[in-house]
């Protein structure tokens, strides 16, 4: 368990140079994800509480809650008072039902994803084995793969087996429900839950649970005592990277639910094509907040130093 | 106090062609320090896993105390491994780490806490149990791993190249601290090493072992003494062989006869083989001692505390080392008088490969 520190020796009459273009990069590369990243979800915030923001005004003259009104989180303008605000909700608005739906399908994706992933992860990060390349190229390919070729495929599966068993009298409903959906969300998500934590397994000494085994922990403790801290940081960004992929399906949700299963992309989508903006910028701020929390609480997690691995090898 | 046997255990891999260990067969008193000495990849860390059920044996039988362990989850065993690396669990504190052992079988916070300090205590490392393991020299880590092994009392102590990672210093009072501990609490304990210095300073007795075959279990001075083939002597520093005819207690070379001393009963040396002596046995120049011939000294180096001698007997050469204590000296070229005293030399089939 060494750490190898690997520092970067530059002869010392071109370091003044190359440290110079170095800084030229780095502002470069802030500005451009400043006007790439952020500038949008600015447009965004201004667009969801302006009444009308056209060309040439730089900031909106008149601010209204209008965009909120119409997604029926806050009541009709003039009415507002801390009732009609709770009739409101109470009558649960498209838009919260479907922020439930993909939290529920995006968490329901993360758990199966990490629980089938992390057996395959183990395998391929700590043993040699013939045929492991090929595991994990096929393991990758949804990455490779346009999801709209096997999703249509997929469909047409899931329509047949629906068929078969209802004729056998069992009605699974694969095509149309959650329950597909999630496990067509599982394709994309996959890929990334078997790479991070197969990077983790990488890293990892199973030595310690021989070790936690012989001062008499059953292989369940020695999971939970071992095991599952030695992984957690891993298992974390893991974690993050399933929801994500879960949360931001849009293809896969239209194309298996049929337009039964609204989650909050499929909401997004079909606003995006009534052309109302600040209707549109409101969604979008409802639909990227759960990333950007995630991302605020789980920093510490992704920076350079803890590194996505965890495993025994960094402690 | 447990006493272990193991009979026929043997262990093979499918798609390997020869099995790791084979046929082993060892009787371990209660109380006793073994070691395991063999060459890396002789199999003697497998049948450490083995006894510590981390690894499943394919034939063969453990027991402890004559009730067959083969079937028991390490977890059950009472047999605690000490691995090489000390495997400290990082994200808990020193006191965490040595209570590990107590808390797994249900013992009260309040007791483990005491015993944990007792440990510490045991190990010479007071007042460090809220340290992490990061913060410790690898030979406070080393203790701290021998605490945490010895908390639950086990039946059994197994102990993978206990001094290998430790720098000279540190290995000579880590020894003295397995040793005291060891007597202290008469734990049966297993050591694996491929360092025959680190078998002779520690064990009882040591179990040799090649190509996972168990080929010698005897006393440290009994290898030195009767090794029971080259291979053996040459793993212990060996370097002098002379084929010979045994015929009682003569040895025919071709250099001349030599009589030896036999052995016990179980140690019978072949009657063909090759006539062996440690380089520092020898006795030079004395002509007229017991099994004394005449050789030629080839070349000398002076290493400071002795002096080292490569010596033509007729075809063969041979090496003797003598002490700086012992008068005389020899130059390159000059004829000179070899002895071989009769209880030092000995007899040992030769390698099968050579």
């Amino acid at each position: 368990m060494t750490d190898v520190t690997v520092k970067e020796l530059a002869p010392a009459d071109r370091g003044a140079g190359k440290r110079a273009t170095g800084k030229v990069v780095f502002y470069a590369t802030v500005i451009f994800m400043c006007v790439v990243l952020v500038l949008p979800v600015i447009a965004f915030f201004i667009n969801a509480f302006a009444f009308r923001w056209f060309y040439p005004q730089l900031i909106p003259d008149e601010w209204s809650l209008q965009a909120w009104q119409r997604l029926g989180l806050l009541p009709p303008a003039g009415q507002f008072s801390i009732e009609n605000l709770f009739a409101q909700w109470a009558s649960v608005p498209d838009v919260v039902r479907a922020l439930g739906l993909s939290l529920w399908i995006g968490f329901l994706v993360t758990g199966v994803s990490i629980v089938i992933g992390m057996p395959a992860a183990r395998a391929l990060g700590m043993y040699s084995f013939r045929g492991k390349r090929l595991i994990e190229f096929i393991i990758i390919t949804p990455t490779i793969v346009p999801p709209i070729a096997f999703s249509l495929g997929l469909n047409i599966n899931f329509i047949r087996w629906d068929l078969a068993l209802e004729a056998a009298g069992i009605n699974l409903g694969l095509s149309g429900s959650v329950l597909g959906v999630s496990i067509v969300h599982l394709v994309p998500v996959m890929p990334y839950v078997v790479l991070t934590l197969s990077g983790v397994f990488a890293n990892y000494n199973a030595d310690f649970e021989a070790q936690a085994r012989t001062l008499g922990a059953g292989p369940f403790r020695t999971f939970w005592h071992v095991t599952f801290p030695a992984i957690l940081p891993g298992l974390f960004v893991a974690c993050l990277f399933a929801f994500l992929v879960s949360w931001s399906q849009y293809l896969l949700t239209f194309l298996i639910g049929q337009g039964r299963v609204i989650t909050l992309p499929i909401l997004l989508f079909s606003a995006a094509g009534s052309g109302n903006n600040a209707v549109i910028a409101a969604l979008s701020l409802i639909f990227i907040a759960p990333a950007v929390l995630i991302l605020l609480v789980s920093s510490r997690f992704l920076s350079g130093e803890s590194g996505a691995v965890g495993g025994f090898g960094r402690v | 106090m447990t006493h272990v046997r193991i009979n026929n255990l043997t262990k093979a891999y499918s798609g390997v062609d020869a099995p790791a260990v084979a046929d082993m067969d060892l009787d371990i008193p209660s109380g006793r320090l073994i070691a395991l000495l063999g060459p890396s990849g002789c199999g003697k860390t497998t049948t450490l896993k083995m006894i510590a059920g981390l690894i499943r044996p394919t034939a063969g039988d453990i027991t402890f105390d004559g009730d067959s362990i083969v079937r028991i989850p390490p977890e059950k065993r009472g047999a605690v491994m000490v691995f090489q690396n000390y495997l400290l669990f990082p994200y808990m504190s020193v006191g965490q780490n040595v209570g590990f052992g107590l808390k797994m079988a249900g013992v009260d916070p309040k007791t483990i806490d005491q015993r944990v300090k007792e440990m510490l205590d045991l190990v010479r490392l007071p007042d460090i149990s809220d340290r992490r393991p990061k913060q410790l020299s690898g030979g406070q880590q080393q203790r701290v791993a021998l605490a945490r092994a010895l908390i639950t009392k086990p039946r059994v102590l197994l102990l993978d190249e206990p001094l290998s990672n430790l720098d000279a210093h540190l290995r000579d009072e880590m020894r003295e601290l397995i040793l005291s501990v060891q007597r202290d609490l008469g734990i049966t304990t297993i050591f694996v090493t491929h360092d025959q210095e680190e078998a002779v300073l520690l064990a009882d007795r040591i179990a040799m072992i090649f190509d996972g075959r168990l080929q010698q279990f005897a006393s440290p001075d009994v290898f030195y003494r009767h090794p029971a083939s080259e291979r053996i002597a040459r793993f212990l520093g060996g370097v002098n062989f002379l084929p010979g005819r045994r015929q009682g207690d003569t040895v025919e070379t071709d250099v001349g006869s030599f009589r030896f001393a036999p052995g016990g009963e179980d140690e019978r040396p072949p009657e063909d083989g090759l006539l062996t002596i440690r380089p520092e046995q020898i006795v030079l120049g004395q002509p007229t001692a017991e099994n004394t011939v005449q050789g030629k000294v080839v070349s000398r180096i002076f290493v400071g505390t002795y002096t080292r001698y490569r010596l033509a007997l007729g075809s063969h050469q041979i090496e003797a080392v003598r002490s700086a204590d012992v008068a005389g000296d020899f130059a390159e070229g000059q004829d000179v008088p070899i002895g071989f005293p009769a209880d030092r030399v000995w007899m040992v089939r030769p390698d099968q490969a050579a």
